[in-house]
């Protein structure tokens, strides 16, 4: 796919820059040929419905999963292999860091939020006190004194996916990938940690890699989006281009499913068989 | 007759220090779609499940529950089986957590009527591959596992085994969010058209108001436990009443509302463990008054808008452009 090709002239400053991404299971084909670049700062979307190749495409950005084909750059430099040393092998690990769609799962449930900042803080920053810093990402996202001393069960759905934002800045990333991070949030605490996110990024200069099936989220976080299906890149670029002047079926597709009144199921389901 | 009647439905939970729900009214007509909206925890679920006489442990209920005109918080046992076979139908969340995977769906299908004695297996099979194809999916499926359906194909398995006993009221609660938006598209589209074949009264559970705007005629919203504004989707969502269903609007993000931050509503939903005097939105709302804070609004309508009541003391009268 042409548009899929690797881009050229792209300032070596990029925070991530991936090209040709592929990987296979079995006989499905889950990422294909997945290229794209995040500049420094930048947040870009990844769109698409299960099974089109989001996760898997970040899994192997974050380091999770491994590629069949293709290349992953964080900040210029080659994000697998290579590292030479647990110091370097924790500097690359640092670079990108992952927000999951259920923080409960990745939280220690006889942790405390404080005790797990600190924990990270001491594996990556070892020998330096830690407190201030604990206090200054607490600040961050926007958690108090009481819940910093809570285990994860004792706090709601927003406040455990704000530890896990503050755990995610404390080693300072250069990217920060979130897979459907605010999908299990209601409306009105997913808007608090959507405009959470929205400040870090301004304050910090923290590029985001934001994989999301709703196009309300992506309008208002992403400056640039890649719609994915079976596996591969079908359209890309700026978010308000996409979304206002969508050129692929697909993404139409996508956009029409939204929900909103005067909406057609019908029209949708035939549309979507059509495809 | 309307299908579902709830009146004055207070249920009061062991260890919480108010009624989860507090005084709930609503009601579906035959052939209407109506959305209950609200946030996790507002008591969407527990008021749709009492539709069913679905009650959690130690709950006690006060008010009435009319499913086609017969209180269903006063049916023994024997008569609630016989209504949850029958007139009234629930199509959960996560259809895999509903099925069992050793089970062949033909035998999922037709179970309850079979137990229940309703039909013999020979009309129950009939009617069940009738099901399938209503919500568009062949015969061939009778024979099949949980395991070999996609979700898509098994939330509209469900759809059709909730229809088995030609509900009068079928209950669908946030049956879409497990699913793709494509194939939620698909899902509803079913669903309105079974809604329009068989007459159907569907109270959708969710709390997407995109979704709510979508789909139904009329729209509750729910907040800690009350109904605090319903009318007309349209209406509700070009000129919301409530400011909490203006908050929860203006804090979606949209496709076609403004970029940048979202106006998010600070703070979270009051404790169960919290008594409550006034207004359970006063904490969070910006209009709030020391009124609000003594003393609970009732639900009211606003003059010239009679089918618009909200529980507010100072609703928002103005055009949806300045609230
Ligand atoms: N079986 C139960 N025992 C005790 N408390 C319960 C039980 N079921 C629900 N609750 C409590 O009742 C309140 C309302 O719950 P309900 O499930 O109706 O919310 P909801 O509006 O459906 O939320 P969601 O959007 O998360 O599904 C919550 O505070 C919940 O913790
Ligand atoms: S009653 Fe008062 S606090 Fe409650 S919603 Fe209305 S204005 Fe806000
Ligand atoms: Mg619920």
């Amino acid at each position: 796919m042409s548009e899929a090709a690797p881009r050229t002239a792209v300032p070596d400053t990029a925070a991530l820059e991936v090209t040709g991404l592929c990987r296979t299971f079995g006989a499905v084909r889950a990422v294909d040929e997945v290229s794209f670049t995040l500049p420094a700062g930048g947040s870009l979307g990844i769109v698409g419905e299960s099974g089109s190749g989001k996760t898997t495409t970040a899994r192997i950005v974050v380091g999770l999963e491994r590629a069949d084909a293709g290349r992953v750059l964080v900040k210029g430099r080659a994000r697998a292999g290579g590292a030479r040393g647990r110091a370097e092998r924790l500097a690359r690990a640092r670079e990108v860091q992952m927000v999951f769609q259920d923080p409960y799962l990745s939280l220690d449930p006889r942790t405390s939020v404080e005790a797990a900042l600190r924990e990270t803080l001491r594996l990556h920053f070892p020998g330096a006190d830690h407190q201030a810093r604990i206090k200054e990402l607490l600040d961050q996202v926007g958690l108090g004194t009481r819940a910093a001393e809570a285990l994860p069960r004792q706090l709601s759905g927003g406040q455990r996916q704000r530890v896990a934002i503050a755990r995610a800045l404390a080693v300072q990333p250069a990217v920060l990938v979130l897979d459907e991070a605010v999908a299990a949030l209601d409306v009105s605490v997913q808007a608090q940690v959507l405009n959470l996110l929205a400040d870090i990024r301004e304050r910090t200069g923290i590029g985001y890699l934001f994989i999301t099936h709703d196009l309300g989220v992506v309008r208002c976080v992403t400056d640039e989006v890649v719609v994915m299906r079976h596996g591969r890149i079908v359209e890309a670029g700026p978010t308000a281009t996409v979304l206002d002047d969508p050129q692929h079926a697909y993404t139409r597709l996508l956009l029409e499913s939204v929900p909103r009144p005067g909406w057609d199921p019908d029209r949708i389901a035939a549309a979507r068989r059509a495809l | 007759m309307n299908a579902l009647d709830v009146r004055e439905l207070r249920l009061r939970l062991p260890g919480t220090a108010r009624p989860v729900l507090d005084g709930v009214d609503l009601t579906v007509a035959p052939g209407e779609t109506v959305a209950l909206v609200g946030e996790s925890g507002s008591g969407k679920s527990l008021t749709s499940r009492a539709a069913l006489g679905l009650l959690p442990p130690g709950a006690v209920p006060t008010g009435e529950v009319l499913v086609d005109g017969r209180d269903v918080l006063t049916m023994d046992a024997a008569r609630l089986r016989e209504l949850r076979t029958g007139r009234a139908a629930m199509v959960f969340q996560d259809p895999r957590a509903a099925v069992n995977p050793l089970r062949r769906i033909g035998d999922f299908l037709t179970e309850s009527v079979r137990l229940t004695g309703t039909m013999s297996a020979a009309d129950a099979d009939r009617r069940a591959v009738e099901l399938l194809d209503a919500v568009g999916l062949g015969p061939e499926l009778m024979r099949r596992y949980p395991g070999q359906l996609s979700g898509g194909m098994l939330q509209r398995v469900m759809i059709a085994a909730a229809l088995m006993g030609d509900p009068v009221l079928l209950l669908a609660d946030e049956p879409t969010t497990a699913l793709d938006v494509t194939s939620q598209a698909e899902v509803i589209a079913l669903l309105d058209r079974l809604r329009e074949r068989f007459g159907t009264g569907l109270l959708f559970v969710t709390h997407d108001l995109g979704l709510a705007a979508a789909i139904s005629d009329r729209v509750y919203v729910m907040y800690a436990g009350r109904i605090v504004e319903s009318g007309p989707a349209e209406a509700l969502f070009e000129g919301p009443r409530h400011p909490y269903t203006a908050a929860l609007l203006s804090s979606t993000p949209r496709l076609d509302g403004p970029t940048g931050r979202l106006a998010a509503i600070d703070g979270q939903p009051p404790d169960l463990r919290q008594e409550l005097t006034g207004c359970a939105f006063a904490a969070r709302c910006r209009y709030a008054t020391d009124l609000c804070r003594e003393e609970a609004p009732a639900l009211r309508p606003a003059p010239g808008r009679p089918g618009q009541p909200a529980a507010c003391h100072h609703p928002l009268e103005g055009s949806p452009a300045d609230v």
